[in-house]
């Protein structure tokens, strides 16, 4: 993720003669003159990288580091000019006989922990259902182009907008979703789904799962159109079982895609921020990883202790990309495209 | 018995159909149903009044109309740049073979991936630094360079679509990289540039945390934000009948936005992740 690292290594490779013969000698004809064309085109490449290359340097890679610098620091939002440098003091220090620190802060593991379980249990649900409306929008019927632009709505809403929305419906008087239960009898009062510490974890989910599901869908959507035909044809001519064959032919073809859209969800729930915040404010039974580093930044203005927590968040979210990466072995050079 | 089958299996879809409409659309329902006043007294589903109070009241009370020309002005200027930087790096990333391609790949996937709130205090830093502070610049340099990411991954994939003879054709004829792209590849690319850009745009239109971050003043906010902070007389209850007209009003672009390009969007959205 350290750009600057990479930006160096593009530069060392630029010049490095030992890529070029391999493009030159490909189409043999006019060697000398091909391979000073190549070489022109490489050089123009790392031109046109350069703006990037400078833009996630100086915006994205930049800015990082400090993060994880300051973390290291006892930097405040009144003194971000002057600090200094107190080791791991931000992560955990014995002083007193009392261990200090983020590692040694309750309501830190407690965001740890409620991160973790919305992104498991929203990525899950999101996973079954996605796929089911994926099956459903697979099939033909009337007005399926008109059903598919339908489920696109909740994805393109502001997350403010919906958590305003269901912050609302999920009202303990006015709210449609108690009016609706009651009626349907599922509940005999009205309940506080946004206040009451045993509901609000599983609201949150419920009203991720509503925005996020149809990238899920779609995603599957995508995989299941890629798929042959000419099996599911043979399967229905022998009269096999639709779940069967949804169990031993759809899904194993349809699982890589559905390893990246789970990947992708995954990496964006852990950064849960603008939700929770919304429907939840500065509940300490909601908080979450961001919310609570954001809280640290400028809340109580502790720059230094809110990076480090900042710091926690990137390793985690870090290391899943780094496993997910390895794991797959992704075939991200493309030479297969041409 | 076999057309029974048939026939319940119809309309068990069908109901499956209108389950799944119901519960992607009855939540936009009922905000746009609170904005002319459901929610209260008698009326829990339905408008109570045709008026338009609670727009009004949105624009009265609050800098809203500014918001919202804040949030398109910071959205376009987002989209454009992100665009013109990520259409030439995605050229030489999907087009030239040389030595660091994948690492600078993974790297750009990296960076799509970063927390908001991972780069938050050296982002605060840098915009201080800049002077950009409580200004849209602060907003429209950092969806910039969160854009840019998918951007790039977005275009790369279509641009390894396009076959090779196209460009080799121009090389012959002593086309530079710079030709080839405005000249050859623009053409092709557009609807490529359409999805790119729409998801760009979403996503700046929808930010929220720089958005409450780095701008201080009523009137530099976004809408999202705006939404975010109207509050009523009562610290407990808030105006819902505004806080829905609101809603409804940074919401229907973009859902006509979705009407309109859906096809494109999804092109996006699987060419983002499927390829990888």
């Amino acid at each position: 993720m350290d750009t600057s690292s990479i930006g160096a290594q593009g530069t060392k490779t630029a010049t490095s003669p030992s890529a070029l013969p391999r493009l030159g000698a490909s189409t043999g004809r006019a060697k000398a003159e091909l391979s000073g064309l190549s070489r022109q085109r490489i050089r123009t490449a790392w031109l046109f990288l350069t703006p990037m290359m400078i833009g996630l340097a100086f915006v994205a890679g930049w800015p990082l580091l400090r993060t994880i610098y300051l973390g290291f620091t006892d930097a405040t939002l009144s003194s971000i000019d002057s600090y200094s440098f107190i080791g791991l003091e931000n992560y955990l220090v014995y002083d007193n006989g009392h261990w200090y620190g983020l590692l040694a802060d309750g309501l830190w593991w407690k965001s740890v922990w409620n991160t973790l379980y919305i992104t498991v249990l929203s990525v899950s649900i999101e996973t079954v259902l996605g796929v089911l409306v994926a099956l459903i929008l697979h099939a033909k019927f009337p007005g399926r182009g008109l059903v598919r632009a339908a489920i696109l709505i909740p994805w393109a809403i502001p997350t403010v907008v919906s958590a305003k929305m269901w912050g609302w419906m999920l009202h303990d008087q006015f709210g449609v979703i108690n009016d609706l239960f009651m009626t349907l009898h599922i509940i005999s009062e009205p309940i506080a789904w946004t206040v009451n510490p045993d509901t609000v974890l599983g609201t949150i989910v419920a009203v991720d799962v509503w925005k996020t599901t149809p990238f899920m869908a779609l995603l599957t959507l995508a995989a299941l159109q890629m798929l042959p035909k000419d099996c599911y044809e043979a399967a229905r001519v022998d009269g096999i079982h639709p779940l069967k064959v949804f169990f031993k032919v759809t899904l194993p073809l349809i699982k890589p895609a559905l390893v990246v859209a789970v990947v992708f969800r995954m990496l964006d729930a852990l950064r849960i921020f603008d939700l929770v915040y919304i429907l939840t404010s500065n509940s300490e039974d909601t908080i979450v990883m961001s919310v609570y580093a954001r809280q640290a930044l400028i809340d109580f203005q502790q720059i230094g202790y809110g990076s480090a927590a900042s710091t926690l968040l990137f390793l985690m979210v870090f290391g899943l990309t780094l496993a997910y990466i390895f794991a797959t072995r992704l075939k991200l050079d493309g030479s297969g495209d041409h | 018995m076999n057309t029974f089958k048939l026939r319940t299996g119809q309309v068990l879809f069908a109901l499956a159909v209108l389950a799944l409409l119901l519960y992607t659309i009855f939540p936009f329902y009922i905000a746009i149903a609170t904005s002319f006043g459901a929610g209260t007294g008698d009326h829990v589903y339905t408008p109570a009044y045709f008026d338009l109070r609670n727009y009004l009241s949105v624009f009265k009370e609050q800098p809203f109309f500014h918001n919202i020309l804040n949030s398109a002005l910071v959205s376009f200027a987002t989209v454009a740049i992100s665009l013109l930087i990520a259409v030439t790096a995605s050229y030489a990333l999907a087009r030239v073979h040389f030595r660091g391609r994948t690492m600078l790949l993974l790297t750009v996937l990296g960076v799509s991936m970063f927390p908001q709130v991972a780069v938050l205090s050296g982002m605060f830093e840098l915009i201080r630094m800049l002077g950009l502070y409580n200004s849209l610049g602060s907003l429209i340099l950092s969806y910039t360079v969160f854009s840019l990411p998918f951007s790039v991954w977005i275009l790369t994939t279509f641009m390894r679509g396009i076959p090779k003879d196209l460009e080799e054709a121009a090389i012959v004829d002593g086309a530079t990289p710079w030709q080839i792209i405005t000249r050859i590849f623009m053409p092709v690319l557009w609807p490529a540039l359409v999805t790119t850009g729409l998801l760009a745009f979403i996503g700046a239109w929808n930010e929220f945390m720089f958005a409450i971050t780095f701008i201080l003043s009523n009137e530099n906010r976004t809408v999202p934000v705006a939404i975010s902070m109207i509050s009523g007389d009562s610290q407990y209850e808030l105006p819902w009948g505004p806080v829905m007209a609101a809603s409804v009003v940074v919401t229907v672009p973009l859902i006509a936005l979705v009407l309109i390009f859906q096809r494109k969007i999804v092109e996006g959205l699987t060419a983002g992740a499927v390829k990888g």
